[in-house]
């Protein structure tokens, strides 16, 4: 089985975000770089089938020279090659963008199922997965908890607030996780030492066949027009049980539609 | 001049121990520490993370690494705990080690590949009552051989590792004959579960708490003559480079914690207010948090310099023993530090820094006390030799 993740270098969530003064997007530089978490499961979901069921994992992330970061650790975790999708003109892409880059190189690599991380941390769209699955014209199997492969039919738990419904497709077809899927594998010595000789490919928008004018930040369908720092938190409101502090606090719950 | 910068493989190690520290044991170490218990969970997760395999070679299980690597993950664990360190210091440095440097293929094949994958743990049973770093003076423990069998008797003190429900073996050294009137000594392999190798309850420790240390007795204990590990006699020689190595591991062991202190206190430092601000607004936390930063910078600095040295093959007796005094006051002192940058809390077994205070006294003790590496650096320096 020819298995494809897609991984994103995201900044980490527990050092300090902020997008840049002079065209609102990410500012990359400020803050650690890490696999996106989402990302990780999805690995470690490929790793799983790929040890299951035979065949190769390659791992497909689109991101500026840095990225390559990220696309090392994914495969000290294991996966066997990757391909790394830089060009200065993807800089910015929103999700038309995004979703057609990828696409074009997926149908330049080919696969059996591509597996992604149901959402980024930075972007926070979770719209990607089923925009990939639509440009390419296979079937998407959304939110995963669980995924069973068996010869050419697939099928996974699509987690629910009321549990899970079973979703069956035929390969090829693209698969989101979420968290309680697995626990992803920290990578061993071993793992990163192997990881220096497996080869990386990188592939330019010319490479791909991708247009220019479909991607980047100008062609974007989107805009940021505007943004501002989260407020600092607010002191807590305060209930003086007089009796009703618990109906006090369920009202307060009830409110903010908690409960 | 050479910079101490990590090359790419080093530095994606220190960064997966660094998120298993924080991810893994962080929020489960302090139970473990409160009941004394020993997390067996955690270290099969090390083992699964090859952490007990770093510096051997593949063919016996290990990560193919170096000593380098091995002393990079200690560093990383002891920012966050020193117990799940210390259990990983011992099982590699001095349980494994000894087995790889100086068994037979027979023996490498038949113990080394579950203690590389942490399935297993060994122990190394030098100290005794009567003494640790004095060599062969206060050893007391003999064996000697009868109808193909060592025969063992004496005990060993503090022996890290000796009693877990994995533990596979212990490696005794004794006194197993005289020549020229001084005592020869050798190194014997003892399975564990062997008859008249009788493993005393864990002691109540100041610190370590979530880490397996006993005293061991040894009575009419007999293993096989095939259980010599490397040559009769060899037993102090080999030794002494298992103990230049442990210096270093323990140096980087102390250095990570005297860098764990400082990772709690510049945090605490931001969130804490008195007196209508943060207290790392003020210049006596500052100032003091600096000096922590200072001594943990040059704890590392110390021990890499060390380390760097080991894998190169390069003579190493005087800078193991630096780096171990200096990684070990710095350990002591930022946990003192840090204890009262955190103030009442800090004394208060729940907080990290509680933990490091407690855990910190045993780096000027074990691996040879502060002043035994004074001792060391001395002698190296020539000094103490008798007149001509």
């Amino acid at each position: 089985m020819n298995i494809v993740v897609c991984v994103k270098q995201v900044p980490d969530t527990w050092s300090e975000r902020t997008l840049r003064e002079s065209d609102s997007t990410l500012d990359r530089d400020a803050a650690d770089a890490v696999i996106n978490e989402l990302d990780e499961y999805a690995i470690e979901e490929g790793l799983r089938l790929a040890e299951a069921h035979g065949g190769e994992v390659t791992i497909l992330s689109m991101g500026p020279d840095r990225a390559t970061e990220a696309i090392r650790k994914a495969l000290s975790m294991g996966a066997d090659k990757a391909v790394h999708l830089v060009d200065d003109a993807l800089a910015g892409s929103d999700l038309l963008g995004t979703s057609a880059a990828l696409a074009a190189v997926l149908g330049q690599i080919g696969f059996d199922l591509v597996i992604l991380g149901s959402e980024s941390t930075d972007a926070r769209t979770g719209a990607l997965p089923a925009m990939l699955a639509e440009r390419l014209g296979v079937p998407q199997l959304s939110y995963a908890s669980k995924v069973e492969v068996d010869g050419s039919a697939i099928s996974i738990h699509r987690l629910a607030d009321y549990g899970y419904d079973t979703v069956e497709a035929t390969l090829p077809a693209v698969v989101s996780v979420v968290e309680k899927i697995n626990e992803p594998r920290y990578p061993t010595f071993k793992g990163i030492m192997a990881a220096k000789k497996k080869p990386v490919q990188t592939m330019s928008l010319a490479d791909a066949g991708i247009d220019p004018a479909t991607v980047g930040l100008a062609n974007a369908a989107s805009e940021v027009t505007g943004w501002a720092k989260r407020p600092p938190r607010q002191a807590g409101t305060i209930v003086t049980d007089e009796g009703d502090g618990g109906a006090k606090a369920a009202g307060f719950l009830a409110e903010r539609k908690f409960i | 001049m050479i910079g101490f910068s990590l090359d790419d493989e080093h530095e994606a190690l220190r960064r997966t121990v660094r998120d298993f520290a924080r991810q893994a044991v962080t929020p489960v170490i302090g139970e473990f520490y409160q009941r004394g218990e020993f997390p067996y969970e955690l270290v099969t997760e090390m083992g699964k993370l090859g952490l007990f395999g770093l510096p051997f070679p593949e063919e016996h299980g290990g990560m193919g690494g170096d000593f380098f690597a091995f002393c990079l993950a200690l560093h990383e664990l002891a920012r966050v705990d020193s117990s799940v360190a210390i259990t990983l210091e011992a099982g590699v440095a001095l349980g494994a080690m000894p087995i790889y440097l100086f068994g037979t293929a027979e023996q490498r094949e038949r113990w080394l590949p579950p203690l590389c994958r942490g399935e297993r743990l060994a122990a190394f049973g030098l100290t005794e009552p009567g003494g640790g770093s004095d060599i062969p003076g206060g050893m007391r423990t003999t064996a000697s051989l009868d109808d193909g069998s060592w025969v063992i008797n004496g005990s060993k003190s503090f022996i890290t590792n000796s009693g877990t429900a994995i533990t596979s073996l212990v490696t005794a050294l004794a006194i197993t004959g005289r020549s020229d009137d001084r005592p020869e000594i050798s190194a014997i392999i003892v399975p564990s579960g062997t008859p008249g190798l009788t493993v005393g309850p864990e002691y109540s420790k100041v610190g370590w708490c979530a880490s397996d240390t006993r005293e061991l007795s040894f009575s009419d204990c007999r293993v096989p003559a095939a259980n010599l590990l490397g040559e009769r006699g060899r037993g102090y020689a080999q030794f002494l480079r298992i103990l230049d190595e442990g210096r270093v591991a323990i140096a980087a062991l102390a250095a990570g914690l005297a860098q764990g202190c400082v990772d709690e206190c510049v945090r605490y430092a931001g969130e804490r207010s008195a007196f209508g601000h943060a207290i790392g607004h003020y210049q006596a936390i500052q100032f003091k948090i600096a000096d922590m930063e200072a001594r943990a910078a040059t704890a590392r600095l110390a021990w890499y310099d060390a380390a760097a040295r080991l894998v190169a093959g390069e003579p190493v007796k005087k800078q193991a023993a630096i780096a171990k005094l200096t990684a070990g006051e710095a350990a002591m002192a930022n946990a003192r530090d840090a204890t009262q940058v955190f103030g009442g809390y800090g004394y208060m077994n729940e907080f990290p820094v509680a933990r490091f205070y407690r855990d910190a006294k045993v780096l000027e003790i074990g691996e040879g006390t502060s002043e035994v590496q004074r001792m060391l650096i001395a002698r190296e320096l020539g000094l103490g030799r008798p007149a001509r």
